[in-house]
């Protein structure tokens, strides 16, 4: 199983590729709606890539209230 | 012979047998009272269209997605210039006209292909399981959010997806409002085909070509067949709607999305 920095870096360069922004744009505990400036549905799109890559469900309730890339990345990890 | 027509939400054209439906309506092409009238419209259009055609795909051009659902914002504001037995009588009429067009959809004797990206929620998951076959892109996403208003789905999706799959994946996106992604829709035969980013009305245009090949009145039969509309059970979903639409839920749910500074308000 990835550990928690690992997946931390491959949300951060899934996120950086969808919403093309260089790598070293975004960092950890940024705010990635602020950061990468999206909304809700693009939120959606982010979520849809990352089950795709984990291959995992994440129900979206699970995602309610996250809004940076570590706490993300937690609630990847349980559900790896 | 090549038939066209462009309106504020959406347009059609029927070309070489293959009538296709664009929905554009920014900015996520919302279902609210104009593009009711609009999909009435095209439905009006489909009896004289449908002459010339064989199959039917339904997309959109929007980035968001396929459809978002409706158009709470409106249906807000709309029901606070209302009483409160306008306000019903005006959302059981809404739902009686976009049953009306869900069902020409369903019914229609052309094969129907719902080619899906992105957000496919609410009214826009019923209008796509209206259709005979659903083509999503890896990145589609089905739901019913409706729940998180005090509500069921209005415009047929209960019925249409007991219908089609079974009652445990009805209760699973129903009961929980979470969102489905198009590899697990395609697990559970919901999606009939998953392509690639971008490709779902080339694969949905390719499937058509295929349905040309057969004859018409065969296709009608099959269709008829094996898809009956349920007419009882989407009678009294439209009765369940409007009696939970009275409730005071309702009225906080809708004003708690349209006010949210949420950034998931489309979440439940």
């Amino acid at each position: 199983m990835a550990d928690t920095q690992q997946i931390i870096d491959e949300i951060q360069k899934l996120a950086a590729e969808h919403f093309k922004v260089a790598p070293d744009h975004v960092a950890p505990d940024d705010d990635f709606f602020q950061k990468l400036g999206i909304d809700s549905l693009q939120a959606l799109e982010l979520l849809t890539r990352l089950e795709n890559h984990f291959n995992i469900e994440l129900p979206d309730y699970e995602m309610q209230g996250v809004v940076d890339f570590r706490t993300l990345a937690d609630r990847i990890s349980q559900r790896m | 012979m090549t038939a066209s027509a462009k309106t504020e939400t959406l347009s059609w054209s029927c070309e070489q047998g293959i009538i296709e439906l664009e929905l554009h309506r920014a900015p996520a092409n919302e279902i609210g009272s104009q593009t009711l009238e609009d999909l009435e419209a095209f439905v009006d259009a489909l009896e004289e269209l449908k002459t010339d055609a064989a199959a039917l795909i339904i997309h959109s051009s929007i980035a968001a997605g396929f459809c978002a659902g409706a158009d709470l914002r409106e249906l807000y504001h709309t029901g606070k210039t209302m009483d409160e037995h306008d306000r019903i009588t005006g959302v059981r009429r809404f739902l009686n006209r976009i049953h009306t067009v869900l069902n020409a959809i369903d019914e229609t004797p052309l094969t129907t292909i719902a080619a899906v990206h992105g957000t496919t929620f609410g009214g826009g998951f019923e209008l796509a399981l209206a259709c005979d076959l659903i083509i999503a892109d890896k990145m589609a996403r089905f739901c019913f959010p409706e729940l998180r208003l005090g509500l069921i789905p209005g415009f047929g999706g209960i019925p249409r997806l007991k219908r089609d799959l079974g009652n445990a994946v009805v209760r699973d996106l129903l009961l929980t409002g979470r969102s489905m992604n198009a590899t697990k829709a395609a697990q559970v035969g919901l999606v009939s085909q998953l392509v690639g980013e971008g490709k779902a009305l080339v694969a949905a245009r390719s499937t058509a070509r295929q349905i040309l090949k057969f004859d018409r009145g065969t296709s009608a039969a099959a269709k008829r067949f094996v898809k009956p509309i349920p007419h009882a059970e989407l009678r009294e979903e439209i009765d369940i709607f409007c009696d939970l639409f009275s409730r005071p839920a309702v009225d906080a749910g809708l004003r708690k999305f349209v006010e949210s500074e949420d950034p998931y308000p489309y979440l439940p």
